[in-house]
């Protein structure tokens, strides 16, 4: 680029981000700022209602103090999240804050000056009032790159992004070549972050040579493995970050049009990009000749329609297109001959959001994270039976224990950990001899898992296995395309064994077939959710067959969870006579007093197995077992 | 012609006048035709393949490929079950019964006086709270069969103004 082009793209930027930045400072001067987490996960646990009371408490109380939204800290499991920045104080988190607690922190804490320590999480900044985050003990494997704005600015004001540091490697971008941008990402080791881990940079570098004007860029937002919110949380919590570095990649493949696919479950993350895009038209960061160089690019938002097999890259081109998400056969990849048949590069969201760093910053910083074959950080989403559920961003390499120990702090309830559930309906189960893997794109896939997009979910001993298996392979069947006979037929097929095992009606000599139908299954089918749709089977069988033989043999369900194989039953000598707990809760009526010694007794054939009775009963009775298999259940006199 | 199809089809021109002629609209203007008119009737998905000059089998097959293109009627509230993994692991499987069995319909399905629609939904990304309802898109964490019952409840003293 010339001398003159490249200092007015720097000036065209230094003019927006003085503007941001003076916005910034002018939120936070002198003033007490309040910040409310309401990305879907605040909301579920009731954010709005928090918001609305905040608000209406300051009102009545004539206070003039910003509110601001913002998105997801990753720390979900203490949803709705407040923080509150008084002068003088650090900036504290408060946890689980309902509207009560959120009037009493604007009328004792900002009006008084008792910062309610009874209901901080931590704080932000080292200090000596309140522990920091960075004093928990997960702060020593968090390395936030991704995560970095999630949580601590307003997703939908683009000068909180822009004065946090945001699309200055835009700039810096615009002022290298293409081939500059793509050796630096090269350099840095970025592998795709979907699930295959492809060399982000290699990728580029075919689709840059590649012949066919336009080319397309599609960011795939398609987040469909259940139990995975990564994707989510960063275009609710910080939508920017990643259209800079669709930006930036547009930039360095030479893309004229770039699409960024956001699956329709996620209204929330919709309407966030949706305005980021507004936003950056707007400041003239997207369009033609951006901060007047000669790159031009559009970005246009498309809403996906609820298939999973979109979030295959051939399949979510055709339904780009118009038609019902099909894959079709690789090679030609679509590096090469993508959407209409042009060269269209495909990445995750989180390969994007890395973007702007490792440009900023230098590939360098990145490269230094992670282990020899996996560089940066992987950022995980935790759930389940796991204490500390939400986001968690480590290096690669971290172990599995390491993520669900001291990160995730263990197994809620004092519970025994069984197996950690990865890379969803297309990974598989790891039981606790494989805790100590690191997680890298290559160490899982040797254990009969991978690390897909990032989903994990930890299993308890009161998780069945077999249900396990089962559960996903009903997914898998039920989204499959049918395309492929081997994925439409085999997959049903295995799901009627396994649903046989979970009634207690399996065969011993079905545990062959469902071996051999699984391999035949990976090997008949086009795409990846055929392929890696046995996984789920595969991995259990391995580490938990005596799972499924229990199933098979006795009719029992060790982890008692099948419903067809366990039966609630109410222990006469302990239960308290005068309670009434699970009668008033059981939602079919078929609890009842026993007619002269009156302890409670369930009718079994009324019974639907929805356990409500064993979470009311008293803890201090616990009267109420599960038993399996069924007929343990003595008849009652 | 019914007076609600031809209803349908006045309000289906109207909103295929925004989008150009363009096959790759087809999921768009779908999207768009079933927010404002709550699902996608013949007479809609009639006009569009009319209006992108496609075949109508690709209209449809189209939207019967996409879980979110409704058939129905919708509800007036709707009811959606996610069954991630997360929430079928804390009983999400649970939930969906009782809200069958208290709605008296299947996944799927509305109720006979078009109240409630019933449907599952793959995962909405809340699974710190799981198990979880999106009632009227709203998600609503930890909805277990008593909540269920809580949920319907409210539902019906607003309707009887209370």
């Amino acid at each position: 680029m010339k001398v003159s082009k490249r200092q007015s793209v720097l000036s065209a930027f230094a003019e927006i981000k003085s503007q941001a930045e003076s916005r910034w400072r002018g939120l936070k001067s002198g003033k007490t700022v309040i910040m409310v987490g309401t990305a879907t996960c605040g909301r579920a646990a009731g954010a709005l209602e928090v918001l609305r009371a905040i608000k209406s408490e300051l009102k009545r109380q004539r206070l003039d103090c910003p509110v601001v939204e913002v998105g997801c800290m990753g720390h979900c499991y203490a949803e709705p999240i407040v923080t509150i920045s008084k002068p003088g104080y650090p900036p504290i988190c408060y946890s689980q804050v309902n509207p009560v607690i959120g009037e009493r922190l604007i009328r004792e804490f900002i009006l008084g000056d008792n910062p309610c320590l009874e209901f901080v999480l931590g704080a932000l900044e080292k200090n000596d009032l309140v522990p920091s985050f960075a004093d928990f003990p997960r702060a020593r494997f968090e390395n936030k790159v991704i995560l970095k704005n999630c949580g601590h600015i307003d997703p939908e004001h683009i000068e909180h992004y822009i004065a946090n540091g945001g699309y200055s490697a835009l700039a810096k971008a615009l002022q290298l070549k293409p081939e500059e941008i793509i050796d630096e990402v090269k350099s840095s080791g970025l592998r795709g972050r979907g699930g295959a881990g492809f060399p982000a940079g290699e990728k580029w570098e075919i689709c840059r040579n590649a012949r066919g004007r336009p080319k397309y860029l599609i960011c795939n937002g398609d987040e469909g493995d259940p139990g995975a919110f990564m994707d989510r949380a960063i275009l609710e919590s910080d939508p920017h970050s990643v259209l800079e570095g669709m930006l930036i990649a547009g930039y360095a493949i030479g893309a004229r049009y770039g699409y960024i696919y956001v699956r329709a479950e996620y209204p929330l993350a919709v309407q966030r990009t949706r305005l980021a895009l507004r936003q950056v038209r707007k400041l003239k960061l997207l369009g033609n000749n951006i901060l007047g160089s000669d790159f031009s690019f559009d970005i246009r938002l498309f809403q996906g329609s609820g298939a999973f097999v979109c979030g295959e890259e051939t399949a979510l081109i055709a339904s780009l297109e118009g038609k019902p998400g099909n894959p079709h056969h690789r090679p030609p990849y679509p590096a090469t001959n993508g959407l209409y048949g042009k060269p269209t590069l495909v990445n995750n969201v989180k390969t994007l959001a890395y973007l702007p760093q490792i440009i900023g910053e230098g590939s360098g910083k990145f490269a230094r994270i992670g282990t020899e074959q996996s560089k940066g950080t992987a950022v995980f989403a935790l759930a389940g039976k796991v204490v500390n559920t939400g986001l968690a961003e480590v290096p690669m390499g971290t172990t599995l224990h390491q993520v669900i120990f001291d990160v995730g702090s263990g197994i809620k309830e004092g519970k025994r950990f069984k197996a950690v559930q990865i890379g969803g309906p297309s990974g598989g189960c790891l039981p606790e001899s494989s805790l100590d893997l690191p997680v890298d794109f290559d160490s899982l896939t040797q254990a009969g898992a991978i690390m897909g997009s990032g989903g994990m979910i930890v299993l308890d001993e009161d998780d069945c296995m077999v249900e396990i298996a089962r559960y996903f392979l009903e997914f898998t069947q039920r989204e499959s395309c049918g395309k492929c006979t081997f994925c439409r037929l085999g997959t049903k097929q295995m799901l009627q064994v396994l649903d046989e095992f979970t009634k207690g009606k399996g065969k011993i000599k079905d545990l062959d077939m469902l071996i051999e139908l699984a391999e035949d299954v990976k090997a008949g089918s086009l795409c990846g959710l055929g392929r890696t749709a046995p996984n789920p089977i595969l991995t259990t069988l391995r580490y938990f067959r005596d799972e499924y033989e229990a199933h098979i043999k006795e009719g029992r369900c060790p982890a008692l969870m099948c419903r067809d194989l366990i039966a609630y039953y109410i222990i006469p000598e302990r239960c308290e006579l005068t309670c009434d707990a699970c009668v008033g809760t059981c939602t079919v009526e078929a609890i009842s007093s026993h007619p002269t010694k009156r302890y409670k007794i369930i009718d079994q054939t009324k019974c639907v197995k929805c356990g409500t009775c064993l979470k009311s009963c008293p803890p201090q009775y616990s009267a109420v077992v599960k038993l399996s298999p069924p007929s343990l259940v003595p008849v009652s006199k | 012609m019914t007076e609600e199809q031809a209803k349908f089809k006045q309000q289906t021109r109207r909103i295929l006048g925004r989008f150009g002629k363009k096959r790759s609209n087809l999921i768009p203007i779908l999207q768009k035709l079933q927010d404002n008119l709550g699902y996608l009737p013949r007479e809609a998905m009639l006009e569009v393949a009319q209006f992108l000059d496609v075949p109508e089998i690709d209209v449809y097959s189209v939207v019967t490929f996409y879980n979110q293109f409704r058939l129905q009627p919708p509800g007036k509230h709707s009811i959606r079950v996610c069954l991630g993994t997360a929430c079928h692991m804390k009983g999400g499987y649970i939930t969906l019964d009782a809200w069958k069995r208290r709605l008296n319909i299947d996944r799927g399905q509305t109720t006979p006086d078009r109240e409630f629609d019933l449907d599952t939904v793959a995962c909405v990304g809340c699974c710190v709270m799981a198990p979880v309802t999106v009632v009227d898109n709203k998600p609503e964490g930890k909805v277990e069969p008593t909540r269920v019952d809580g949920i319907l409840l409210s539902f019906k003293r607003e309707k009887e103004g209370k």
